[in-house]
């Protein structure tokens, strides 16, 4: 089955928890980008937009105005690192650059091979263990420059 | 009961400790050894400590210990359990940290009775410490009974506008409509607050059982819980004990026997922090972009959907089934004159103990920087404190000792959600203010021009002052222009930009007049290019 018609399957089984006319729409967009490589693409948004009975413009309009929705297609794995000011004042700066240089990119770019992609986010909440990322549902805390290389060793590590 | 109980703290600070890992190992070798039968596990939320490493009780030894590693448990294990011994290196040293700090801080715990003590889970250990008992009382009062006990208690937002709570209920029930909402905010963004998330995951059905109150109480049959989208450990514990609760007849169609049927669903975020104002989050949540509303009407009148709303954050609701079982006066036992109750603080940047602390309202700085916290971390010194979150004040040390409280704005401390956050002298006011200005260009979500536009340009100055191409009257503007974008904004995220900024630059203006025309950061902090042709941008926009 091709993956438009698991979308249009799995945004059924989204709808019939609606209780209230568009309020399972982020779920929806939610679940595009778990099939879609972490995002959002014109196929999946006009998908929605028939089953969902939305226009393709207010898509596009929730997918770039949302920060976890990408419309651009993203790396397999998802870097959230937090920027915010808690997780800045301990170390926080030391964090990001290790990320980049062992990554090779810059905040809103993908790894050449196609396996990361590196964003910021606001505070995660999980200040208490800061300095924090997410990698796709993973948080983890208390990042130091070398946790960070054995994080990334093991994403790594499973694809070969 | 069995012989000896071990309760691991499962929250998700802990989790990121590695407390899962250790949880499965003891597991092992309770089995290992036989002894299912005498060693019962547990797991709890969290102990409302965040040092180095995973911790856990025993009891009835009643004795806390913190491990580092599976050998360090093992010995534990082989030690304690088997042998009934102590191990002394490593208990959690009850004198200097946090939790015998805590009860030297008169703590206090109405929204946080359950967190640490009973599994999330289970439906049933929360009925043990009277759970859903409060619902049971209220479905046998007149809703307007239960409006005056929370007017009577003095209960004010939580979620940082500190709005009366009982005042807020009526309103929703005098809105006369045939459908109406309860709707819980759970988008808990606010950088360095993380009690919301504390409360959901440590004793969800606290906040289901006062939605339901609610519901009762104004007179509505649907309950919403918005949670943030990254919240994923928050919202399968929610999810889980909502089934659990329908399942057990407490939610749902006729909850104990009565014509009230109540249901709670949950709809996750997207990541936009604008969203936790309460009229964006309804937008959000109908499946628009979040952008806020303009008030009036209040949601009181026209919320979700047009509908009357009655909002609430997380904290505000896990206070209610507590004040309607013990009575609004010994709710009022607790705070100051103007401001009722408990606050839960998070603690967090340069403190040797990070954590969440419930303390009655008016306690003060000093008392958890040094009394929960242990200090300042490092040897260093404290440079200043921001109070309430991003939107928040910051304040200097001379501060320490003024009661936090609902009026402490008076005094220049901002109550908000309750995030305190310690920064010491290694840090730079400059490269704060940048943080605080991007935090709001960033997040801005571009429906007035004041807010949209004004904190770019904020952020440029600062951005500018902090590679040292800083001009003397950059300093005049970027005041200016935060009292302005503050005066104009539409909603009360630009509106709240003039307090971080405005305080940053009074109490620091020597350090941000020392970057100008300066060869280097007076800190060492920020990095200076004033190489011509060596243009760099450290960060993408
Ligand atoms: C920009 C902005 C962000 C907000 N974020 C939150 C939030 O994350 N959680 C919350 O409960 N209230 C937040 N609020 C406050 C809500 O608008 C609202 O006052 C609150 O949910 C009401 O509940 P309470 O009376 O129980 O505090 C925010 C307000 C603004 C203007
Ligand atoms: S003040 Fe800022 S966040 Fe609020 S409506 Fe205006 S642009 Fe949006
Ligand atoms: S500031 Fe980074 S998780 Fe809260």
């Amino acid at each position: 089955m091709d993956k438009v018609q698991v979308l249009k399957e799995r945004i059924r089984e989204i709808e019939s928890h609606q209780l209230e006319k568009g309020d399972m729409l982020l779920s929806a967009l939610h679940a595009t980008q778990e099939l879609f490589d972490n995002s959002i693409p014109l196929e999946a948004a006009k998908a929605i937009s028939d089953e969902l009975d939305v226009k393709v413009e207010r898509i596009y309009e929730l997918a770039t105005f949302y920060s976890m929705y990408s419309t651009k297609p993203r790396g397999k794995h998802l870097i959230r690192l937090c920027e915010s000011l808690p997780c800045h004042v301990i170390e926080g700066p030391k964090i990001t650059k290790k990320l980049k240089e062992i990554l090779n990119v810059d905040f809103g770019q993908t790894t050449k091979d196609g396996l990361f992609t590196l964003e910021t986010t606001s505070c995660l909440g999980i200040c208490g263990v800061g300095p924090v990322m997410m990698i796709d549902d993973e948080t983890y805390g208390n990042l130091t420059p070398e946790k960070i290389e054995s994080i990334v060793q093991k994403y790594r590590g499973e694809e070969s | 009961m069995k012989a000896m109980t071990i309760l691991f703290s499962l929250d998700s600070n802990s989790l990121l400790n590695g407390a899962k890992s250790y949880e499965s190992m003891i597991k092992n070798l309770v089995s290992e050894y036989n002894m299912s039968d005498v060693v019962e596990i547990i797991e709890t939320g969290s102990f409302g400590f965040y040092g180095k490493g995973s911790v856990f009780q025993i009891l009835p030894d009643d004795v806390y210990y913190i491990v580092n590693s599976t050998d360090e448990l093992k010995e534990i294990f082989e030690e304690h359990v088997l042998k009934g011994r102590n191990v002394p290196k490593f208990l959690l040293d009850k004198e200097k940290l946090t939790l015998a700090d805590i009860s030297k801080l008169k703590e206090t715990r109405i929204v946080l009775r359950n967190v640490g003590l009973i599994d999330p889970s289970s439906i049933e250990e929360y009925i043990g410490r009277d759970g859903y008992v409060a619902l049971y009382k209220a479905l046998k009062m007149k809703q307007t009974e239960i409006i005056d006990i929370l007017k009577d208690s003095g209960l004010r937002g939580r979620g940082g506008a500190g709005f009366p709570t009982g005042l807020k209920w009526e309103m929703t029930l005098k809105s006369k409509n045939d459908r109406k909402y309860v709707l819980c905010n759970a988008d808990e963004g606010e950088p360095g607050t993380f009690k919301d998330r504390l409360i959901l995951e440590g004793d969800p059905h606290s906040v289901l059982e006062a939605m339901a109150i609610g519901g009762y109480a104004v007179g509505a049959q649907l309950g919403y819980i918005y949670i943030r989208g990254e919240y994923h450990n928050s919202i399968q514990k929610v999810q889980k004990a909502i089934d659990d609760a329908e399942s057990a007849g407490l939610l749902g169609d006729h909850i104990f026997g009565s014509d009230f049927s109540f249901k709670i669903s949950i709809r996750p975020g997207a990541g936009a922090y604008v969203v936790g104002d309460e009229t964006a989050l309804m937008e959000s949540l109908e499946g628009k972009v979040g952008r806020p509303r303009l008030k009036p009407p209040y949601p009181t009148e026209y919320g979700l959907y047009g509908k009357p709303t009655l909002i609430n954050n997380v904290e505000t609701f896990a206070n209610v089934p507590w004040i309607i079982l013990n009575g609004s006066n010994a709710f009022k036992s607790y705070g100051t004159q103007r401001s009722k109750g408990t606050k839960v603080f998070s603690l967090i940047g340069n403190v040797n103990s990070k954590g969440v602390a419930e303390l009655p309202l008016g306690s003060t700085l000093r008392e958890l920087i040094y009394g929960f916290g242990g200090g300042i971390a490092n040897g260093r010194n404290l440079k200043m404190v921001q109070t309430g979150g991003t939107a928040g004040t910051f304040v200097t040390p001379d501060k320490l000792d003024i009661p936090v409280d609902y009026e402490s704005i008076k005094d220049g401390i901002s109550l908000g959600s309750g995030a305190v956050l310690v920064i010491d002298d290694k840090n730079c006011a400059v490269d704060v203010a940048k943080k605080v200005a991007r935090f709001y260009m960033h997040e801005s979500c571009g429906k007035c021009t004041p807010c949209r536009e004004g904190t770019r340009e904020l952020y440029t100055l600062l951005d500018e002052i902090s590679k040292g191409r800083g001009k003397t009257e950059y300093i005049e503007r970027i005041k200016n222009l935060s009292q302005e974008i503050a005066d104009t904004s539409f909603c009360g995220l630009g509106q709240s930009i003039n307090m971080p900024i405005l305080s940053l630059v009074d109490n620091f203006k020597d350090e941000f007049l020392g970057h100008i025309g300066a060869s280097e950061c007076p800190v060492g902090v920020c990095e200076f290019e004033k190489a011509k042709g060596k243009k760099q941008t450290v960060y993408k926009l």
